[in-house]
């Protein structure tokens, strides 16, 4: 290993990705095995929902991942801090989109240290979209990643959700949004309750409540595991920065959601 | 043909290394320091946005003094190297010995090399574990590769000895932060001068920080802690 020093008509700049090109072959190192007449069988992440509220946005995703009618993994994680001030949860193949995240987190950090400045959260949401398109390829394989990206604008001083497709096209959405096989379920959940303004507490539950439903009507949607204590991850963005729901705080909430619908059949 | 000049080795190393002290002698200096908590450093940089000290990895930083390109360059380098490296590998694998060693090498490489040896002097510091102090590392590269591991503090530019000095004289094994940028920019100025929170650049990297140690200390804040 020597020290990574370029000619300036080869320096790279601030662009991880593209260090990573001149370094090693790792980046889009796997398309080449792949001939395409056979979709792989790999474990898919599913359900996850991101809505505004009023200091910025709750993102949450359930724990399951499923290969075919197994579930493969039941306490996966598909919500991400991506860097201070924005989250990204996954849908997709899990080991594509995990890695994706992991290049993505870097990305990010390594533009912050080398420029000395920290991109804008339409910068971020744009290098994240040029991820997934470089991933089109594998895409068409059955090995799909869609993620969702949630951040808080510091400049704005808002929240701000953007939504991604296969190819990479990215579409900003207002108020809420969710992906993967459960999300419109989830979204049907969320486009009931939402308004404009919500204080926090009623966003978690909200937010927790999607889940909920998703994976009464989806299979490959986890719901609350109160055997074992494994519920979905929770992440607020706001002013502060990133943070995560602890998840005594979530199994609560799921607790006085199963409660309320107890009563609700009760009646 | 004309046959070059014969110039005898020494001759050739000393000029090379005359010419680089005199460029870094020019800048202003740099002082880094163990605290109780962690590691501050502390420039004398009237610029606000020309860095002389930044972040390379999670617990490791970066000092530079003499031209500015050329240890900016070198921070840019370390920064790949230790972000590829993590990446590859894991985070826990990227330490501040090996990357000491890459911009020794290659500062070596150039003195001996190259027909201009580079006027800096840099700086990798490492925090230890949230636990130990004694992991603590400073490492001191001089413009022709020299490497040192300095306990304690280190001092880097022009007037080091004199700084030096000044701070071995202060240093507390136990002194919090203010005290460390206090004596530090106390050593910095010298007798005759004092030096404002204007005047200088300050980062650290402290303990209980959460996985990014490394923060700058804004002007504001400055003002405070030399108060």
């Amino acid at each position: 290993m020597a020290l990574p020093l370029f000619p300036p008509e080869h320096d790279p700049g601030p662009d991880f990705v593209g260090l990573l090109r001149l370094t090693t072959d790792r980046a889009g190192s796997a398309a080449p095995f792949l001939d395409g007449s056979r979709p792989v069988e790999a474990p898919h992440g599913t359900t996850v929902v991101a809505l505004r509220f009023a200091d910025g946005v709750v993102m949450a995703g359930d724990r399951r991942a499923t290969a075919g009618n197994i579930i493969a993994h039941n306490a996966i994680e598909k919500v991400f801090p991506a860097d201070r001030y924005s989250a990204v949860a996954i849908a997709g193949t899990a080991g594509m989109a995990m890695e994706m995240v992991r290049l993505f987190q870097v990305q990010l950090e390594h533009y912050e240290k080398v420029e000395g400045s920290t991109l804008s959260l339409e910068g971020k949401a744009n290098q994240l979209a040029q991820m997934v398109r470089q991933h089109l390829p594998l895409a068409m394989q059955g090995l799909a990643v869609v993620p969702l990206f949630a951040g808080y604008d510091t400049m704005r001083g808002t929240g701000r959700i953007f939504n991604y497709d296969v190819t990479g096209g990215h579409y900003e959405d207002t108020d809420f949004q969710a992906t993967g096989s459960g999300g419109r379920d989830a979204r049907n959940t969320v486009k009931l309750g939402w308004r404009e303004g919500l204080p926090r507490d009623e966003a978690l539950d909200l937010a927790i409540q999607s889940l909920y439903d998703a994976a009464d009507e989806d299979s490959a949607t986890g719901g609350p595991d109160l055997v074992r204590g494994i519920y979905p991850i929770v992440a607020v963005v706001d002013a502060t920065g990133y943070r995560e729901v602890p998840g005594d705080e979530v199994g609560e909430r799921f607790g006085a959601l199963i409660a309320r619908r107890q009563a609700e059949r009760a009646r | 043909m004309s046959m070059p000049f014969y110039v005898a080795p020494e001759q050739v190393m000393k000029d090379r290394a005359e010419y680089a002290q005199k460029g870094i002698a020019r800048g202003r200096s740099l002082v880094a320091t163990t605290y109780d908590v962690g590691i501050a450093m502390v420039a004398e940089n009237p610029s606000r946005s020309l860095h002389k000290i930044s972040e390379i990895y999670d617990r490791i930083a970066f000092g530079g003094v003499g031209k500015y390109n050329e240890y900016d360059q070198l921070r840019v380098a370390g920064v790949r190297h230790a972000d590829t490296k993590g990446y590859a590998f894991s985070r826990e694998d990227v330490d501040a010995r090996s990357l000491a060693n890459l911009y020794a090498q290659y500062l070596g490489n150039v003195f001996t090399h190259e027909m201009k040896p580079l006027e800096v002097e840099i700086l990798v510091a490492e925090l230890g574990t949230e636990e130990n102090h004694e992991q603590d590392q400073l490492y001191h590269i001089a413009y022709d590769g020299f490497v040192s591991d300095e306990e304690h503090f280190a001092v880097l530019g022009g007037d080091a000895e004199a700084v030096a000095e000044r701070i071995r004289d202060a240093w507390r094994a136990d002194w919090d932060m203010a005290a460390a940028v206090k004596a530090a920019a106390a050593a910095l100025a010298g007798p005759d001068r004092t030096l404002g929170a204007g005047d200088l650049e300050v980062a650290t990297l402290s303990r209980g920080n959460g996985r990014r140690t490394f923060r700058r200390i804004e002007e504001e804040e400055l003002a405070v802690l030399l108060a």
